[in-house]
């Protein structure tokens, strides 16, 4: 690792001073589990790294007033804070479950909800399970503050809309409509510990009948970015829930996807294993209803 | 570049002056003297190097020392006191935890986290908790029983 210079802001604005007097020199450090990474196999060479440790105010979950009863994560907190806060367990159930899959306890202790974010990796855990429950990122600058949707945050492979002068500050993260079941299902072939095969997560809304007033279906590991499966998605709206309609739904989503081939798998098994693993996480997600 | 930094160990004091670039799992063997802790896979999967930064796990090798600036830090060094075993050490002993020994510090150090906010964990729990803690001699289940019992009533008595 080359050496760099550290720096500590105690607020926001310092850390938009900095950010915006070394420019394209410096990273912004939350937790460091990817970027000291990064810097160790000098995939990254800062002549300057910003830590936010320092800056209070960035590692709480509370009910954002101001978001329709939102949860405000803040970009500090721990992969563990969100998967043990009863808030969290309570209002967002799927939430807390997914962030329980990632890596290792060791790791959630230390990686954090916007480092996480940030990274841009298309394997991630939580994006997928942001982006059907509708989460925005709240990304500020020392101009003022921008939100995003999870689902338009992430541009290209570990490359995202964050721009030059830019932190992420927060995620704003809604409950899943009344009455809707959840799921996130992880392919993992290889060990406890890994990053998904693939991954999928789904919100979907039952109304009478039977029939699917609302779904959501998003998949990571199996494109340069998570991807929402919005056309398979229509395949399911307004119809009954049966075996069919969801087997019907599931089998759309290989066209929507461009997976890697990697030790992981080929794309062709992820592709596969993309509709095996949506139709089983609707029919999970439907067997939640009613169950907080 | 160096940078000062305080760093309490253990419940010491330790004020270093430590290049930017300088790990934690490095600092805490080569500049404190503290080679309990070691290092394995050099990326954060192993465990081998697990140390307790204000309570929570984290992995030395992935840590900059300067950004543990300030914090707490407990090491294997500092489990024992007045000369008696922690339990989890204790139980090591008593249910043969350990084969070759590299990555039992960082096992211990785990387990310690895991009792601490979880006193009385199920099998279960115990193995999920301890899945990112690799033994490459695999000697899981001697380390399973050992974390499973460390805090039963008699255990750690034996020191």
């Amino acid at each position: 690792m080359m050496e760099f210079q550290f720096h500590q802001p105690a607020s926001l604005a310092e850390a938009f001073d900095l950010l915006n007097t070394y420019g394209d020199d410096a990273r912004i450090m939350a937790g460091g589990t990817g970027l000291v990474l990064q810097m160790k196999q000098r995939l990254a060479q800062p002549g300057h790294v910003i830590s936010l440790r320092r800056i209070p105010g960035l590692n709480n979950i509370e009910a954002a007033a101001d978001y329709h009863g939102a949860m405000r994560i803040g970009a500090l907190c721990t992969h563990w804070q969100v998967e043990t806060s009863s808030l969290v367990q309570r209002q967002t159930p799927l939430l807390a479950q997914t962030y329980r899959h990632v890596a290792t306890p060791r790791i959630r202790q230390m990686a954090t909800v916007g480092g996480g974010l940030v990274h841009g990796d298309p394997n991630q855990d939580p994006p997928p399970s942001l982006i059907v429950l509708d989460a925005s990122a709240v990304i500020a600058s020392a101009s003022g503050q921008r939100i995003v949707p999870v689902e338009k945050l992430f541009v290209d492979y570990f490359e995202t809309d964050l721009q030059p002068g830019e932190i992420l500050t927060s995620v704003l993260a809604p409950r899943a409509p009344e009455g809707a079941g959840t799921a996130y299902l992880k392919f993992l072939p290889r060990t406890a510990d890994d990053y998904p095969t693939v991954s999928v997560a789904v919100v979907v809304t039952p109304g009478p009948r039977n029939v699917c007033r609302d779904v959501r279906i998003a998949l990571g590991a199996v494109d340069v970015k998570p991807v929402r499966a919005a056309q398979a998605e229509d395949l399911l709206k307004g119809k009954p829930l049966t075996k069919a309609n969801i087997q019907a739904c599931a089998a759309a989503v290989p066209d929507l996807v461009e997976p890697l081939d990697d030790y992981r798998g080929s794309a062709d098994y992820k592709r596969e294993m993309a509709a095996v693993f949506t139709r089983r996480a609707i029919t999970q997600a439907l067997a939640s209803v009613g169950k907080g | 570049m160096n940078q000062p930094i305080h760093l309490r160990i253990n419940g010491a004091d330790y004020h270093l002056e430590v290049p930017t670039n300088r790990l934690l799992v490095d600092c805490l063997r080569y500049d404190v003297g503290l080679t309990g802790t070691k290092e394995g896979c050099s990326v954060g999967v192993c465990g081998a190097c697990t140390v307790l930064i204000n309570g929570q796990m984290a992995a030395s090798c992935i840590t900059l020392a300067v950004a543990a600036d300030g914090a707490e830090i407990t090491t294997i060094e500092g489990l024992a006191q007045d000369g008696r075993l922690h339990p989890v050490q204790q139980a090591f002993i008593d249910y043969g935890g350990f084969q070759c020994g590299i990555c039992t510090p960082g096992q211990i150090m785990a387990a310690k986290a895991l009792l601490d906010v979880n006193p009385n964990p199920t099998e279960q729990e115990v193995r999920e908790w301890m899945m990112g803690n690799l033994c490459r001699c695999t000697g899981y289940y001697k380390i399973l029983e050992s974390v499973v019992n460390a805090l039963k009533p008699g255990q750690g008595a034996k020191a």
